[in-house]
C-alpha cells in the first residue's frame, strides 16, 4: 500500500511540474506579447532610407545643385577597444572631451549597434583617415549624400539645407521628420522642400546577435522603397546670375532680373552673399554662426527681405494712377515754383509727363500727387476728409502694383512692405481727420512712409514692360519630369491701368535711359533701347540708396530689372550700370564691354554702408527679421 | 535469426516509438538551430552539429542492437562491475582528460570526445537497483540508507571534482527512487523545504524569514491540543525552528562565500533576470524572448529569427527547447512536454509491472533522471530554474548524452522484454 501511495505521489509531482511549465509556456508564448516585440528588436532592424534630394537645374538645363557622396563615421561602443584617443582626436580634429561625450552618448543609445559619430566627411577627409581606420576598432564608415552647389553665385536664391531644429520638429504637423533629418532652411531648398525631399523608405533588415546584416526580412515584403526628390528646373539663367553676382561685388544690395511676360526670375542676387559650400555638410556648424553674426548680414535674402523707400522709381506708378484718374494729361505742365520739394536736377519747366520722368522732376510729382489728393471728390469740402477719401482711392490703385502686399514669390520669408493707408496715418497723427495732403506729400516721390522690397520694384518693371499686367515672379519654372509649375504662376494679374497711359510712361522711361536722361551715360547702349527709371532712396544713416528699374528692349521686352545699391548715391550712376550690363549679357549672350564691366565690379559702395551692429538670436531656420531696415524707413 | 527477431518484437512498441519521435524531432531542431540562411546548410553535413547528430543517432542504433542481443542477465549480474568501471573512468578523466572550458570531464580521441560522467547516471542506476534489490536490504535500516547514499554520492563528488556541477546535480534526482523504495518522506521533504527556505533567504532578508518562522512556531504551539502541550513537543518545535533558521542564514553564507562568482550570478539572475540582460542574464533573457516570440503556432521550420541569428547561445545543446518554442510555438512546446511526460508515464507503467525488483527499481531510476533533466532544462529556458548546463534528454545535440539516455532506456526495455523470465525477488 505504501508503494502505491508513493507511486501516486511521484506521478503527482511529475504532473505538477509539467502543468506549471505548460502554464508558464502558455503565458510566455500566448498571453504576453512583449516577447514578439523583443524578438523583433533583436533581429529586425528598421532602417530608414533617406532618398536623394532633388536636383536643381537652371533654365538652360545647367546643373546648379546636386548631391555628392560623403562619409559618415559610425561607432559601435561594444567593439571599441584600445583606442589611442589622442591620435584619433588629432586625426578627426575633435577635442578629447567631445570624443568622450560622443562615446557616452553612443553607449546610451546602444552598446551593440552603430551610432553616428562624425557626420559628413568629404571624400578628401575620408581619404586622409581611411588607412588609419584599421587601428580604431569599432569605427566604420557609411556613405550618405550632401548638397553640392555648382555655382557660388546663387547662394541666397537656392538657400541651404541643415538639420531640422527642435522647434521645427515640434511644429511639424506631418509625421515625417525625425531628429537629425535634413530640411531646406532657406531659399528654394525651403520653399520646395516637399518636392525636393522625396519620400523616405523603410527597409527591414535582419541582423544576427553580432549585429551583422543577414538579408531582408520576409524577403522585403514589408519594405517601402524610398522615392527620390523631384528635380526642379529653376528659371535662373546661370550665366546672367553669375555675372550679376560679380557685378554686385563691393556693393550691398540686390539685383533682380525677371522675364516680364512669364514672371520667371532670371537672376536673383543678394549682396553681400556667401559661398554656399560654407553651409553644406560638415561646414554648416562651423560657419553658420559666423554668417549670422556678420554685420553685413550675408544670410539676409535682400531681394525679398530688405525694405527701402522706392524713391523716384515710384514716379512711374504716380504717373500711371494720375493719368488713369484723369487728374493730369500727358501734357500736364508744372514749374518748380510753389513746391516744397526742391528739384535735384538742373532743367527747365517740365512740360509733359515724359519730360518729368526723363528729368525725374520732384516738384512736378508734388503737383501731380497734389492734384490726385485734392482735386478729386470736390464734393467733400473738408480738406482733411477729402485727403483721406482720395488716399483710400490712391491706395486701392497702388496696391494693384503689389505695393504693400506679399507678391507670393516662391521663396520663403517675403516681406509685405508698407503702403500707408488712412488707418496708418490716423495712428501716426493720433486720430481721424488730423492730417491732410500737406502732411503726406513725400509719398509723391516715393519717400516718406512707403517701403518696398527690391522684388516689388522688379515686378513694377515687369508691369511697365508688359504695359499693364504681371505674373507673380517665381524662381522655379518646372517641377519634376513633367515640368509643371504651381498654378499661381501662370495667371496674369492686371493692374487696372489703360495701355495708352503706359505708352506715355514708357516713353518717359525711354528718355530717362537715353542721353539727356538720368541714367549715367556709360550705361546707355547704342543698339539696345532701355526704358528705365532711376531712384535715390532717402535714408537716415549714410548716403542715399541707389535704385534703378528698367526693362529692355523697349518693344517686346525680354528682361525687366531692379537694382538696389545701398548707400550708392544716385541710382543712375550706381545701379544703372549694373542693370545695363545685365541686359547686355542676357540679350546678347555675352558682355562686350569688358573694361566697363571691370570698372563696375571694382566700384566700391560697400564702404559707405554704415554697418549696423546686430545681435540676432537665431536657430537654424529661424527668420532673420531685418529690423534695421524698418527703422531706416520710418519718417524722421 | 528467428530468436533475434522475437527479441526485438518483445520491446515495448510505445516506448520505442516515443523514443524515436523524440530523437528525430531533436535532430530536426538541431538542424534548425545550426541552420545558416546564407550558406547551403545540409542535414548530413558532418561539419555541422546536425550532421554529427545524425552519426550519433546511427551509433545509437548500433548500441541498441548490442543491448538487445546481449543476454538480459548481464546487466543484473555485472551491475557493480559496470559501476566500478565507470567510476574508474570518471576518476581517470580528471587526470588525462582534455580541458574543455575549465572542466576536466572529456576524453578526447582525435576530434571525438566522450564524457564518462554522462554514463555514470546509468551505471549508478544499475548499481543502486542491484543493491536495493538484494535480499535483506531495506531502507528502514540506517546502515542500508548510508550505503545507498554512498552509491549516489561517490560519483556525485567525483563529477563535482571534474567541475561538471550540472551533471553532478542530476544525482540529486536519486532521492526520488530512494523515496519510492521506502526512504521516509521526511528526506525529500527536507530537500524541498530546504530549497524553499533557501529561496526565501535569498529573496527576503533572512531576519524577516526568521521572524516569520518564529511566528509560525508560536502559532503551531498555540493551536496544539492541550494534552500535546508538553515539554517534549516544545523542544521539538524549537529545534525545527532553529534548524530552519540555520538554513536561511547559511544560504547567505553559501551564496557569498562558497559558490563561485558565475554560479552566484546564475542564482541572482533566476530571481532578477533583468538585472543584467546583456551580461550573464543574457542567456535567460534571450531564451525567454525566443520562446515567447513563438506565439501559439510558432514561426515555422527554419523561420525562427532568434534561432537562426544566434541570439540564444548553446541552442543546439542545452537551449534546444528555444528552437522548438520559437519555431513551433505553444503547440510545439506542448508536444515536447507531452512526449517526455508520456515516455515517463510509460516507463513507470512498465516498471510497475516488473516482477523483478531490480528491473522495477532500475526503471524508476531512469524515470528520476529523465524527469530531473526535463525539469531543470526546460525550467531554465523559461526562467523558472537557474541556468544549469544539462541537456534535454533525446533532443539536445551531443553524442555522450544521447548514447547515455539511449543505453539507460534500452537496458530497461530489454529487461522489460524478458520480464517473465526474470526472477522475482519479492
Amino acid at each position: 500500500m505504501q508503494d502505491e501511495n508513493r507511486t501516486i505521489i511521484i506521478r503527482g509531482f511529475i504532473f505538477f511540474v509539467a502543468i506549471v511549465y505548460l502554464c508558464r509556456l502558455f503565458y510566455l508564448q500566448v498571453i504576453d506579447n512583449s516577447y514578439i516585440e523583443a524578438a523583433e528588436d533583436n533581429a529586425i532592424q528598421k532602417v530608414t532610407e533617406i532618398p536623394f534630394r532633388g536636383l536643381i537645374y537652371d533654365r538652360n538645363k545647367k546643373l546648379i545643385v546636386s548631391n555628392a557622396p560623403v562619409y559618415d563615421l559610425y561607432v559601435t561602443p561594444k567593439k571599441v577597444k584600445n583606442i589611442d584617443t589622442v591620435r584619433f582626436c588629432n586625426l578627426f580634429q575633435i577635442s578629447i572631451d567631445e570624443f568622450k561625450d560622443k562615446i557616452e552618448r553612443a553607449k546610451i543609445y546602444s552598446y551593440q549597434r552603430p551610432t553616428l559619430f562624425i557626420r559628413q566627411l568629404s571624400i578628401e577627409d575620408f581619404a586622409k583617415v581611411q588607412d588609419d581606420l584599421v587601428d580604431f576598432q569599432g569605427f566604420s564608415f557609411q556613405t550618405s549624400a550632401f548638397r553640392k552647389y555648382h555655382s557660388s553665385g546663387v547662394a541666397n536664391a537656392i538657400g541651404y539645407v541643415g538639420e531640422i531644429s527642435e522647434k521645427d520638429l515640434e511644429k511639424s504637423t506631418e509625421d515625417y521628420y525625425r531628429q537629425g533629418d535634413y530640411i531646406g532652411l532657406s531659399g528654394i531648398e525651403k520653399y520646395y522642400e516637399s518636392y525636393l525631399r522625396g519620400k523616405k523608405g523603410i527597409k527591414y533588415i535582419m541582423k544576427n546577435s553580432k549585429g551583422a546584416e543577414k538579408g531582408a526580412y520576409k524577403n522585403g515584403e514589408l519594405d517601402v522603397p524610398s522615392v527620390p526628390g523631384k528635380t526642379l528646373y529653376s528659371s535662373i539663367d546661370l550665366d546672367l546670375q553669375n555675372l550679376t553676382d560679380s557685378l554686385m561685388q563691393n556693393k550691398v544690395g540686390s539685383a533682380i532680373a525677371i522675364e516680364p511676360n512669364t514672371g520667371e526670375i532670371l537672376a536673383l542676387v543678394s549682396a553681400p552673399s556667401y559661398d554656399p559650400k560654407l553651409l553644406s555638410g560638415r561646414n554648416f556648424r562651423k560657419t553658420y554662426g559666423k554668417l549670422v553674426m556678420d554685420p553685413m548680414r550675408p544670410l539676409l535674402n535682400r531681394p525679398i527681405q530688405a525694405r527701402y523707400r522706392p524713391g523716384s522709381t515710384f514716379k512711374t506708378i504716380q504717373s500711371l494712377v494720375a493719368l488713369q484718374q484723369g487728374v493730369i494729361t500727358p501734357s500736364f505742365t508744372a514749374s518748380h515754383a510753389g513746391s516744397p520739394i526742391a528739384c535735384t536736377h538742373n532743367h527747365p519747366v517740365s512740360s509733359s509727363v515724359m519730360m518729368a520722368l526723363q528729368q525725374s522732376c520732384n516738384p512736378y510729382y508734388y503737383f501731380v500727387f497734389r492734384r490726385f489728393m485734392l482735386d478729386q471728390n470736390l464734393s467733400e469740402t473738408n480738406i482733411f476728409k477729402r485727403s483721406a477719401i482720395n488716399l483710400k482711392l490712391w491706395d486701392e490703385m497702388v496696391a494693384k502694383f503689389g505695393i504693400g502686399q506679399k507678391l507670393g514669390v516662391d521663396l520663403p520669408s517675403e516681406i509685405k512692405g508698407i503702403l500707408p493707408d488712412v488707418a496708418f496715418y490716423n495712428k501716426i497723427y493720433k486720430g481721424p481727420n488730423t492730417w491732410k495732403f500737406s502732411n503726406i506729400y513725400s509719398l509723391a516721390i516715393g519717400e516718406g512712409e512707403v517701403t518696398v522690397s527690391p522684388m516689388k520694384m522688379a515686378n513694377v518693371a515687369c508691369i511697365l514692360a508688359n504695359r499693364g499686367y504681371y505674373i507673380t515672379p517665381h524662381i522655379v519654372k518646372g517641377i519634376g519630369t513633367s515640368g509643371s509649375i504651381l498654378r499661381q504662376y501662370s495667371e496674369r494679374k492686371y493692374v487696372g491701368i489703360d495701355k495708352k497711359h503706359f505708352d506715355v510712361v514708357v516713353e518717359g522711361m525711354h528718355r530717362a535711359a537715353s542721353p539727356g536722361g538720368t541714367l549715367s551715360s556709360g550705361a546707355i547702349m547704342a543698339d539696345i533701347s532701355i526704358c528705365g527709371k532711376t531712384g535715390t532712396s532717402q535714408n537716415r544713416v549714410g548716403k542715399d540708396h541707389a535704385i534703378f528699374i528698367c526693362f529692355a528692349p523697349r518693344d517686346n521686352p525680354k528682361i525687366a530689372i531692379a537694382v538696389f545699391v545701398e548707400n550708392g548715391g544716385f541710382g543712375g550712376s550706381a545701379s544703372g550700370p549694373v542693370a545695363s550690363l545685365m541686359i547686355e549679357q542676357y540679350l546678347k549672350g555675352k558682355v562686350e564691354r569688358q573694361a566697363y564691366k571691370e570698372q563696375v565690379i571694382a566700384t566700391n559702395y560697400s564702404k559707405n554702408v554704415v554697418s549696423k551692429s546686430i545681435a540676432i538670436k537665431t536657430n537654424s531656420g529661424e527668420l532673420i527679421t531685418p529690423k534695421a531696415e524698418i527703422k531706416a524707413a520710418v519718417i524722421p | 535469426m528467428a530468436k533475434n527477431r522475437s527479441q526485438f518484437s518483445n520491446l515495448d512498441t510505445l516506448s520505442v516509438a516515443l523514443f524515436a519521435i523524440c530523437v528525430i524531432l531533436g535532430w530536426i531542431n538541431v538542424y534548425a538551430a545550426v541552420y545558416n540562411p546564407e550558406v547551403d546548410t545540409r542535414f548530413f553535413d558532418i561539419s555541422t552539429n546536425s550532421g554529427r547528430q545524425f552519426i550519433w543517432i546511427l551509433a545509437s542504433i548500433i548500441i541498441i542492437i548490442f543491448i538487445i542481443v546481449t543476454d538480459y542477465k548481464f546487466y543484473d549480474t555485472f551491475a557493480f562491475v559496470i559501476y566500478g568501471f565507470i567510476i574508474f573512468l570518471c576518476i581517470l578523466v580528471i587526470f588525462i582528460g582534455a580541458n574543455i572550458k575549465g572542466s576536466h570531464s572529456w576524453f578526447k580521441i582525435g576530434d571525438f570526445t566522450l564524457q564518462p560522467a554522462e554514463f555514470a547516471k546509468m551505471a549508478t542506476s544499475l548499481a543502486l537497483a542491484k543493491y536495493l534489490s538484494s535480499p535483506n536490504v531495506t531502507l528502514n535500516k540506517v546502515r542500508d540508507r548510508i550505503i545507498s547514499a554512498a552509491f549516489v554520492l561517490v560519483p556525485l563528488i567525483i563529477i563535482l571534482l571534474e567541475k561538471e556541477t550540472g551533471v553532478a546535480l542530476v544525482f540529486v534526482s536519486f532521492i526520488i527512487i530512494l523515496y519510492r523504495e521506502g526512504l521516509p518522506g521526511i528526506f525529500p521533504l527536507v530537500i524541498i523545504l530546504g530549497g524553499i527556505l533557501a529561496v526565501l533567504g535569498l529573496v527576503i532578508p533572512p531576519i524577516f524569514v526568521m521572524i516569520g518562522l518564529a511566528l509560525l512556531a508560536f502559532l503551531v504551539y498555540y493551536f496544539l491540543p492541550k494534552y500535546e502541550k508538553n515539554t517534549k513537543n516544545i523542544v521539538v518545535i524549537g529545534l525545527i525552528f532553529f534548524a530552519m533558521s540555520a538554513i536561511v542564514f547559511s544560504v547567505d553564507f553559501v551564496v557569498n562565500k562558497v559558490l563561485e562568482p558565475h554560479q552566484r550570478k546564475r542564482i541572482e539572475i533566476l530571481f532578477n533576470p533583468d538585472s543584467d540582460p546583456r551580461g550573464d542574464g543574457y542567456n535567460v533573457t534571450q531564451s525567454k524572448i525566443a520562446i515567447g516570440s513563438g506565439g501559439f503556432l510558432g514561426k515555422g521550420f527554419l523561420e525562427g529569427t532568434q534561432t537562426k541569428f544566434d541570439f540564444v547561445p548553446e541552442q543546439s545543446t542545452d537551449f534546444i527547447f528555444c528552437t522548438i518554442g520559437e519555431e513551433y510555438g505553444f503547440i510545439g512546446s506542448l508536444a515536447v512536454v507531452s512526449l517526455i511526460i508520456g515516455l515517463l508515464l510509460r516507463i513507470m507503467f512498465l516498471a510497475d509491472r516488473q516482477r523483478s525488483k531490480f528491473a522495477r527499481i532500475y526503471g524508476y531510476c531512469i524515470v528520476s533522471i529523465i524527469f530531473f533533466h526535463f525539469m531543470i532544462n526546460i525550467g531554465m529556458t523559461i526562467g523558472l530554474m537557474p541556468v544549469v548546463g544539462i541537456p534535454l534528454p533525446f533532443f539536445s545535440y551531443g553524442g555522450s548524452s544521447l548514447w547515455s539516455f539511449t543505453m539507460m532506456l534500452f537496458i530497461f526495455l530489454k529487461l522489460d522484454a524478458h520480464r517473465s523470465q526474470l526472477l522475482s525477488r519479492y
